[in-house]
């Protein structure tokens, strides 16, 4: 690939960086990355790819834009309420950068299309805001033997864990998806904004580091944050011979649409029917 | 008395104790949503109340953690 001396001033400060440079420039100019959720953490997510020049970005988000998604959602402006996120995402990602193609997927990831959908890309973010949809994604991932980023925030904390084929993944951690409405959701629960920035730009700096190999991934440890404390943690983890889809008798060998919190459907529902 | 540290900090229990027992002790406000590592290894739930919490053990108390998009 030549940089065209536009591109060369556009990316110069990843080039001037020892650890990248053109060569690592390029690695992310033909990077293929999928997000999942264009909320509050695909917000950062899409804006810190599109900006490094990620050549192809898909974007699934079924959901339109809400006023109150504004607090964090930093990729959706005021005048996109009521548009669909991929394309309020979509068109701000052009405007950032006109070298990335992004593919916007306005419906959910399911069982039925999840395989199809990761298949064409290099790395898999989650930024969604359920477990039935986390569950969904890590499954997905490992069956495709295909690098994801986990990435979860509740009020006032953040959590990430970045894998890869043979590390552990999210189900080494969390067996399987708690029961609906046992745990909140940002949208039960609330969320502060800064916090999905917070988390959404550590996991976009995994997805740099992934496609350049640039350094040490957040596999095999989970970073988990408070930030009223502002104390950051690293949990080290092994994959877990007792887990169900990557362990030695794996139980889950398809994937599932896992039921969703009854709350959280019906507050798509209003928002769909705004 | 036995010394133990759970998610980074050092604490103190007077006998030894099921990792049920440490759970409640540490009001953790719901017990079934909680992943337990001790000493880098998960723990079955099954085996939350016969395994014994001993001196120098590390716990990682994990929580499930679901925002994100909406």
């Amino acid at each position: 690939m030549d940089f065209t001396e536009e591109q060369i001033q556009r990316y110069s400060r990843h080039i001037l960086l020892q650890d990248v440079g053109v060569e690592g420039q390029e690695k992310i100019n033909n990077g293929k990355v999928l997000i999942v959720g264009a909320g509050g953490l695909g917000a950062p997510i899409a804006l810190y790819l599109a900006a490094a020049g990620v050549g192809t970005i898909g974007i699934i988000d079924g959901d339109v834009v809400d006023l109150s998604n504004l607090q964090r959602q930093v990729i959706h402006f005021t005048p996109d309420v009521n548009k669909p996120k991929v394309i309020s995402a979509k068109e701000k990602i052009n405007l950032i950068n006109p070298d990335v193609k992004v593919i916007a997927y306005q419906k959910l990831l399911t069982a039925e299309n999840a395989l199809e959908i990761i298949q064409d890309y290099d790395f898999v973010v989650d930024g969604t805001d359920n477990f039935p949809v986390k569950f969904l994604i890590n499954d997905a991932c490992v069956i495709a033997k295909k690098p994801f980023s986990h990435g979860g925030i509740l009020r006032f904390d953040g959590q990430t864990l970045t894998y890869k084929p043979g590390t552990a993944c999210y189900r080494c951690l969390f067996h399987s998806p708690p029961p609906p409405n046992a745990v909140p959701t940002c949208s039960q629960a609330g969320v502060l904004g800064a916090i999905a920035g917070m988390l959404g730009t550590i996991q976009a700096a995994e997805v740099l580091k992934y496609l350049t190999g640039v350094g040490d991934l957040l596999t095999n440890r989970l970073l988990t944050f408070n930030a009223k404390t502002m104390e950051f943690r690293t949990i080290k983890s092994k994959p877990n011979d007792n887990c169900p889809v990557c362990g030695s008798h794996p139980t889950v060998t398809g994937l599932v649409d896992y039921e969703q919190a009854v709350c959280d459907i019906e507050s798509h529902r209003k928002n769909k029917n705004k | 008395m036995s010394k133990i540290s759970v998610n980074g900090k050092a604490q103190e229990v007077e006998r030894p104790i099921s990792i049920t027992e440490l759970i409640k002790l540490n009001n953790v406000a719901q017990p079934e949503m909680v992943s337990i590592q001790l000493n880098g290894q998960f723990v079955n739930r099954d085996d939350f109340d016969n395994t014994q919490v001993a001196e120098g053990d590390e716990l990682d108390f994990l929580y499930f953690m679901g925002g994100g998009s909406f």
